[in-house]
């Protein structure tokens, strides 16, 4: 210890901050990089699919005024929460989230699921004015995403980010993003099927009511009610005994 | 790689090197020769303007 | 060599302000546009800045001694206490409208989901941020005796930390997010403060390297662990892909479980390294400092430092207990957490036990009872947050308001007070006053703002533990007792007792942001004695 030891490190800053980053290092290593390789985080799962362009653009919307502060998307394995919201989330459920918006805090229910669990009609009024249709609640209200029209020309531009990230975007989806976000917003319009081949289980309505315009309304409610809808549950089973 | 073999090399030399790590440390803390270098070194705030 | 320094800055700046002017020019987001303004404002004043600075000749120094940089001190601590201003009274708004949601007044600018990270940036990194850059270069100077290096670097660490502050905050209001709590700033604002850290770091590490001491004091182990530490967290938990170089918009690199673990492997270290390893290093020079006694035991200080960033690392899983994040992770987070208790505690004893032979000052300083209130709430927090790790506890504990309660309790009660603390020690020192305009003004804001905490922290955790266990409730049939929106009507009457206790915070702190004032304008309040005789609670006025 005499020639080398903390004496040095206490003497020479450069050492010191090596050293430190080293230590601080190790923990995430262990933590985060396994994640990628053991094959057991992500379950195999049927039914996942990435967002369709309204739908992504609903869930910038869901991201924008922050509803995450207040919602989880995020059922714990828990016999209370499985009884209140639904089967327990799985990573796979997730895995084309950038960012997750698993949350930290129920100031609201959890949002995992909500996905066709209230009518569009039920959604627009609890958004405009939450304490018309629950009385006690705290939420602020978002009449002014109905005047908003929402920002699809050029979502192709976010689908193609994410297709560089790895969200599986085919050319096909990038090309049609813009018409496909439209359609889906129209009952009317002949895309119906297209997007329903490109986007399985797709809901295609005019979500806010009104037909003259795709609002952020229309966007953030398709995106709300596909949530938690993609797992086909029936064909898939967890190995063990996983609920507390 | 699957979960198994990472957790038994974490819970055998995994665990073997941190308390390596940690003895080093309070080792060098508690050696006797050092006492008056640390004691210098707590007065420094005392010592300035 | 200076030459060139400073064509390098002054090139640096003009690129900055040309990037403002095409991102005014091309931008469609109306709140990119304002960022654009912003950037060409401070790079043009930047680049006049420089080039004034490189024509005026370095003042000639009068005597040996160091000749410290306290006119950055001295702006730290106008920045500390305006911030903290703003973010304590953004926080008592935001707990407003969740006891009256009218408060929110359902606009886009003014709700809850926009303003909620307006408050935690505002506290965490403009209040914390302000006073950790103000302490680390008053700090590294004087125990290194030497001046602070660089002359134009160390007021673009400062000055480009307040444009960081800006662009983050008008941005969240903006709608300008990327959803990350506690790293909710976009790309083009994350690399903005990357450029700004890595010259905080230079400043630090070139100061070190001219120190006329052998030893380099404990305090600035934690403020160099502090800094790297947050670099490395800032730069992996915010790789992103922005869509466009003209638009706010990107995408995280990261998704899903991976992304949910990297965010709180970040989130839980913006408090292990930001909130806690930079404040551990003002309580290892101001608690000596003030107290006039060398820390307790040195030693400690070094276990204290090595085992504390090594754990404090592991930590982050416990955000995710019973999530789709695999257990081996929930429960390696559980373990290292639970250990990460006995650092945490070295560091208190540590603290407290540097006042040993010398208690009677806590009755007669209030600043010095400040500091040590502080590391008291340090150690409550920090025995609390262990608890709250294990898997069962966690179970009733997360997703309620017993989180909020926790991290306060460590947020007013430890960062806040040990900066309160700080600041009341530093003000007349690089105002150069004989001693604080009032005294009995710091016995105020002390007792008013523990009132306060104690009132927030009791309402959380009644609210907390309520909420946690009516969603477990069930009924004699079996099936769950309440519906989720009946537990919120009871938390109803909680939010409206941490509003007040909030109001009470907010109270002390304009109470220190006046005494400070007159400190700095070189008032003494004549009538008080120097020593508040032998009274606990404030004397009557």
């Amino acid at each position: 210890m005499a020639k080398f030891g903390h004496r040095t490190i206490e003497r020479n800053s450069i050492l010191m901050l090596v050293l430190t980053l080293l230590v601080v290092s190790i923990g995430g290593l262990v933590e985060i990089v396994p994640l990628y390789y053991l094959d057991s985080t992500i379950e195999k799962v049927r039914g996942m699919r990435p967002y369709s362009p309204l739908e992504l653009a609903g869930r910038n919307i869901y991201i924008r005024e922050g509803c995450y502060n207040c919602h989880s998307q995020m059922v714990r394995s828990l016999r209370d929460e499985v009884d209140r919201y639904g089967h327990y989330s799985l990573a796979a459920e997730s895995m084309y989230d950038r960012p997750f918006q698993w949350g930290s805090k129920r100031t609201g229910p959890d949002l995992a699921r909500v996905g066709g669990r209230y009518s569009d009609d039920w959604h627009r009024e609890h958004l405009i004015r939450p304490r018309n249709v629950v009385p006690e609640s705290v939420m602020p209200g978002y009449a002014f995403l109905m005047e908003r029209p929402a920002a699809l020309d050029a979502i192709e531009v976010d689908l193609r980010a994410n297709a560089a990230l790895g969200v599986p975007y085919t050319e096909d989806m990038i090309a049609n993003a813009r018409a496909d976000a439209a359609a889906q917003a129209d009952p009317e319009s002949d895309g119906a099927e297209a997007i329903l081949e490109r986007y399985p289980k797709a809901q295609i309505r005019d979500f806010d009511g009104n037909p003259d315009m795709v609002s952020e309304m229309d966007a953030l409610i398709a995106y709300l009610q596909m949530l938690g809808t993609l797992v086909d549950f029936d064909a898939y089973s967890a190995e063990g005994d996983t609920l507390r | 790689m699957d979960y198994e073999s990472v957790r038994s090399f974490a819970a055998t030399w995994g665990l073997v090197a941190l308390v390596i790590m940690f003895l080093v440390a309070v080792a060098y803390a508690l050696w006797p020769r050092n006492r008056a270098r640390f004691r210098d070194a707590a007065h420094m705030p005392l010592r300035e303007d | 060599m200076r030459v060139a320094t400073n064509c390098l800055w002054v090139g640096l700046f003009a690129a900055v302000a040309l990037y403002g002017l095409l991102v005014m020019l091309r931008a469609a987001d109306p709140g990119f546009v304002l960022h654009g303004l912003l950037f060409l404002a401070f790079g043009i004043a930047a680049a006049a800045f420089t080039v004034r600075t490189a024509l005026t000749p370095e003042p000639v120094l009068s005597g040996d001694g160091p000749n410290y940089n306290t006119a950055i001190v001295r702006a730290g601590v106008i920045a500390s206490t305006f911030w903290g201003l703003v973010g304590f009274a953004a926080g008592l708004w935001i707990a407003l409208q969740l006891a009256f949601p009218a408060l929110n007044f359902d606009l886009p600018w003014t709700n809850f989901g926009r303003l909620r990270p307006v408050h935690t940036s505002a506290v965490i990194f403009a209040f914390g941020g302000n006073v950790l850059l103000a302490t680390s270069f008053h700090v590294v100077q004087r125990t290194c005796r030497t001046r602070l290096a660089g002359r134009i670097t160390p007021w673009f660490v400062f000055w480009g930390y307040q444009l960081f502050i800006v662009l983050a905050a008008s941005g969240y209001v903006l709608g300008i997010t990327q959803s990350k709590e506690y790293a909710e700033p976009e790309w083009y604002v994350d690399l903005w403060l990357t450029l700004v850290w890595v010259c905080y770091l230079l400043v630090f590490m070139a100061t070190l390297a001219r120190r006329r001491e052998p030893h380099i004091y404990v305090a600035n182990w934690f403020y160099l662990a502090f800094i790297v530490t947050i670099a490395m967290l800032h730069l992996i938990n915010n790789a992103a892909l922005p869509i466009s170089f003209f638009g706010p918009k990107s995408y995280i690199v990261w998704a899903g479980v991976q992304d949910a673990l990297t965010q709180w492997w970040y989130g839980h270290n913006a408090v292990g390294f930001f909130l806690t390893a930079g404040f551990l290093g003002i309580m290892y020079y101001f608690i000596p400092k003030r107290a006039e006694r060398p820390v307790y035991s040195y030693r400690l200080s070094i276990v204290h430092f090595w085992a504390l960033i090594f754990l404090y690392i592991w930590a982050g899983p416990h955000h995710l207990h019973y999530t789709a994040l695999p257990d081996w992770a929930q429960t390696l987070g559980m373990t290292f957490s639970i250990m990460l208790w006995m650092p945490s505690w070295g560091g208190m004893i540590n603290g407290l036990m540097t006042l040993s032979g010398a208690w009677d000052k806590l009755r007669t300083d209030p600043v010095l009872r400040m500091l040590v209130v502080s590391v008291a709430f340090y150690g409550m927090s920090t025995f609390e947050g262990p608890l709250m790790s294990i898997k069962a506890v966690n179970a009733l504990s997360h997703y309620t308001d017993w989180t909020v309660g926790h991290v306060h309790s460590g947020a007013l009660g430890w960062v806040g007070f040990v900066s309160f603390g700080a600041l009341y020690v530093l003000a007349p020192v690089v105002w150069q006053r004989e001693r604080l305009y009032s005294l009995r003004l710091v016995e105020w804001h002390f007792w008013i703002s523990s009132l306060g905490i104690v009132l927030y922290i009791t309402a959380m955790w009644v609210s907390g533990i309520m909420q946690g266990l009516m969603w477990r409730a069930y009924d004699s049939l079996g099936f769950l007792e309440y519906s989720f929106v009946e537990t919120v009507e009871a938390m109803h009457p909680f939010y409206v007792i941490r509003a007040l206790g909030g109001a009470l915070f907010v109270a002390g702190a304009f109470i220190m942001a006046y005494n400070l004032w007159r400190t700095a304008r070189g008032d003494i309040r004549e009538t008080e004695p120097l020593q508040v005789p032998g009274a606990i609670a404030p004397a009557a006025a």
